[in-house]
């Protein structure tokens, strides 16, 4: 049996990899990709907590959150795509027209 | 159960005068609002002689409730009129001399700007004094003090852009505020150890205690502060500056409040008072001694003044002195005498005063008049009787009261007496002095007026001097046989008898010591009876007979001569010793210190600070997305790391 905190810990780590893609890259993709890693860091440390407690909520939860980022993908795509096809660029520090 | 009179309506009619005026005398007639003015004041004065009528058949002292005002605890205090001789002789006085300086106002007033503003302040100033008058308890009698105080201040203020008058004003508001400063706590005191300001309340708890003839006790404390509000409101040293600074009010003015009404109410106050002093023996001899000294200090300046109004306010001043002579050595009945026959000649020598400025188109030196006889002979004549009767000159009124005083004085203390009777001689030779120098000789005025004294005058250019007009000079007449038959009513002792209920629990005692003495009172009569002749005589001598002579005495004379031209030098003491410390104090240190150092400095300094910290922590607002997002890891990474260190813990 694996320790729960061995999954916390590869959990946080995902999450950090997250948080540390979604500052300091400047391509629009990856920033998305970098939220993706953040929501599964997420799931990991739900997943592990119910095998842990042998309680169903947990995975309920991580389904929830996987319908939403799906969700949230298709719209978050459509708008790179919208973006992109007026901008032609990709580099969040460019798409900066609301800026004062 | 007596009827009631409505005593309300005495104070308050006047007040529906100054309001109409006030509000809508801008878009009435100068005849409306003269009508207005003379209507309501002429309506007090008709209801006071009402009450005069009535008065025979009321109980006295007669109350009457107007309505609740103060209920605290125990301390109740209520709106309410009080009658009894003392103000009923306060009340004809007031209403009837103030009525005639009212007709005679219009005839003075009636060529000058803010007509209507005159006329509301002059009726607002009876509403205010009246209430003092007829007051029932002394917070009543200090709303009419303080509002007497206020009228005064406009009225000298009323030519106020002209700026001696706004300063004069001014001064003689912040010279009463100190007065009034120690009548209100006096009332303070009385509310602490007598629990009421009731007139019937207070005198009754005062005369069940014990006479203060040693120490220093409540009555003799309250005794005094009163004195100290008295002698603001009346003009005696050391607080006497303002009156002679308030000439700068338009003459019916001076003649109203300055002369005749308002600086009488400290020595009503006194007389009203009388329980309290009868209790505080110390008391009442230092409001003799201030008297005293104010009467021949005032009279010493007054002799070599050359302003006439100046003159009449240093002999106002002088006069009033004799009536705290009067209170001082408990002759209240006698002192209220003088305040009578005072009001009457000395209202009327304002008002003659007056029509003689209005006459030489508002020139006010002496020097620059001369020979008016023969072109204003009315108000030659109306002068000269209130003349004899300032100058104590039998049968005229100012003897009979004057002479009173001086022998209750004499009773008292010889001392008084001497300087009381020194006095009189001045009195007698600077108003002869004033009376030669203005009607007597040759004119000395130029034609033409170029002089800007009186703004009343000064715009119409005349030729040769002339007499006023018919409204100006009846009331100069009617005052004129007041000042003579109005000593009349003291032969005898009868107006003391009638005033004797009021003060009857001081002056028995010495009523009864007074009998068998009648020969030393017609000696005394004859003292002063030739002391105001020799005035007469002096003046004569040196500003008729020999006009080049007070010349040479003032040169001979020299720096004791000019110490007194310049009164002492009264007013550069006051400036250096407490009005320059004060400005300075105030600017150096409360302003530029305390208001602009300390409190400016430290609304502006933490807005300051604001404006700093934002201008620092603008920069977290990049704009930049990611920095803000950043800002979220950073924040969330800390809640955790607290987290965790709680749960380590």
């Amino acid at each position: 049996m694996v320790p729960v905190s061995y999954y916390l810990i590869l959990s946080g780590a995902l999450f950090a990899c997250g948080v540390i893609g979604f500052l300091i890259k400047r391509n629009i993709i990856t920033i998305f990709m970098s939220i993706e890693l953040m929501l599964n860091g997420v799931n990991l440390a739900f997943v592990a907590f119910a095998a842990q407690w042998q309680h169903l909520s947990g995975q309920v939860f991580v389904f929830f959150v996987m319908v939403v980022a799906a969700a949230e993908t298709a719209v978050g795509l459509a708008i790179i795509i919208a973006v992109f096809r007026t901008r032609e660029t990709l580099n969040v520090d460019q798409v900066n027209l609301l800026k004062l | 159960m007596t009827p009631s009179l409505q005593l309300w309506l005495i104070p308050v009619l006047p007040l529906v005068g100054a309001t109409i005026n006030g509000f809508f005398g801008r878009r009435l007639t100068r005849q409306a609002v003269g009508a207005v003015a003379l209507t309501f004041c002429g309506a007090a004065f008709a209801m006071a002689l009402y009450v005069a009528a009535r008065f025979s058949s009321l109980t006295l002292p007669h109350t009457e409730f107007l309505a609740h005002w103060i209920r605290s605890g125990d301390f109740l205090l209520n709106f309410e009129f009080y009658l009894d001789q003392l103000t009923l002789v306060m009340l004809l006085v007031v209403t009837g001399v103030g009525f005639l300086i009212h007709i005679y106002a219009v005839g003075y007033m009636w060529e000058e700007g803010g007509f209507y503003r005159f006329f509301s302040y002059l009726n607002l100033f009876m509403f205010f004094m009246l209430t003092l008058v007829l007051a029932g308890n002394y917070l009543q009698m200090f709303i009419g003090w303080e509002g007497v105080g206020l009228a005064s201040y406009l009225l000298i203020g009323f030519y106020f852009t002209r700026d001696s008058a706004a300063s004069a004003g001014k001064k003689a508001f912040i010279v009463n505020r100190i007065g009034d400063f120690g009548f209100l706590i006096a009332l303070f005191l009385m509310i602490k150890h007598f629990g009421s300001l009731d007139f019937d309340q207070v005198f009754a708890a005062a005369s069940r205690l014990p006479v203060e003839t040693v120490g220093f006790g409540l009555l003799t404390s309250i005794g005094l502060l009163l004195m100290v509000g008295a002698a603001g409101k009346s003009a005696q040293l050391p607080l006497y500056v303002w009156l002679p600074d308030a000439m700068e009010g338009p003459t019916p003015v001076s003649a109203l409040i300055h002369a005749a009404t308002m600086v009488t109410a400290g020595v009503y106050m006194v007389a009203r008072s009388h329980v309290i002093f009868d209790h505080a023996p110390n008391a009442l001899t230092v409001v003799a001694i201030v008297g005293t000294l104010t009467a021949l200090f005032a009279a010493t300046i007054g002799v070599a003044q050359t302003d006439i109004k100046k003159v009449l306010a240093y002999s106002t001043v002088s006069q009033l002195g004799y009536m705290f002579i009067a209170c001082g050595v408990a002759a209240y009945s006698a002192g209220i005498f003088h305040l009578m026959t005072h009001a009457f000649f000395k209202g009327l020598l304002f008002l003659a005063a007056g029509s003689v400025i209005h006459s030489v188109g508002g020139e006010q030196d002496m020097r620059k008049m001369g020979g008016l006889r023969q072109f204003i002979p009315v108000t030659y004549i109306t002068m000269f009787i209130a003349t004899l009767a300032i100058a104590g000159i039998p049968p005229f009124a100012g003897f009979f009261s004057k002479d009173e005083i001086l022998y209750r004085a004499f009773l008292a203390n010889p001392a008084y007496w001497v300087i009381g009777l020194f006095t009189a001689f001045l009195t007698s030779f600077y108003m002869f002095r004033l009376l030669f120098m203005t009607f007597y000789g040759d004119y000395r005025g130029s034609t033409a007026s170029g002089q800007e004294h009186d703004d009343a005058h000064s715009s119409h250019g005349h030729g040769s001097p002339h007499e006023s007009p018919t409204i100006m000079l009846v009331p100069l007449m009617i005052l004129a046989l007041l000042s003579f038959v109005g000593g009349w009513i003291g032969i005898g002792g009868r107006f003391e008898r009638f005033l004797a209920p009021v003060f009857s629990s001081g002056e028995l005692a010495e009523r009864a010591a007074e009998t068998g003495a009648r020969g030393l009172e017609w000696a005394l009569m004859g003292a002063s009876v030739v002391a105001a002749f020799l005035g007469w005589y002096l003046a004569r001598l040196l500003y008729l007979q020999k006009p080049q002579l007070p010349q040479k005495i003032a040169d001979a004379l020299g720096g004791l001569y000019e110490t007194v031209v310049h009164k002492y030098y009264v007013d550069e003491l006051y400036a250096t010793l407490f009005v320059k410390p004060l400005v300075e104090g105030s600017t150096n240190i409360l302003w530029h210190g305390v208001d602009q150092g300390v409190i400016d400095a430290a609304v502006n300094d933490s807005a300051d600070g604001a404006r700093h910290a934002s201008d620092a922590a603008r920069h977290m607002q990049s704009g930049n997305v990611r920095s803000y997002a950043g800002w979220v890891a950073a924040g969330g990474a800390l809640v955790i790391a607290y987290m965790i260190w709680m749960g380590v813990r």
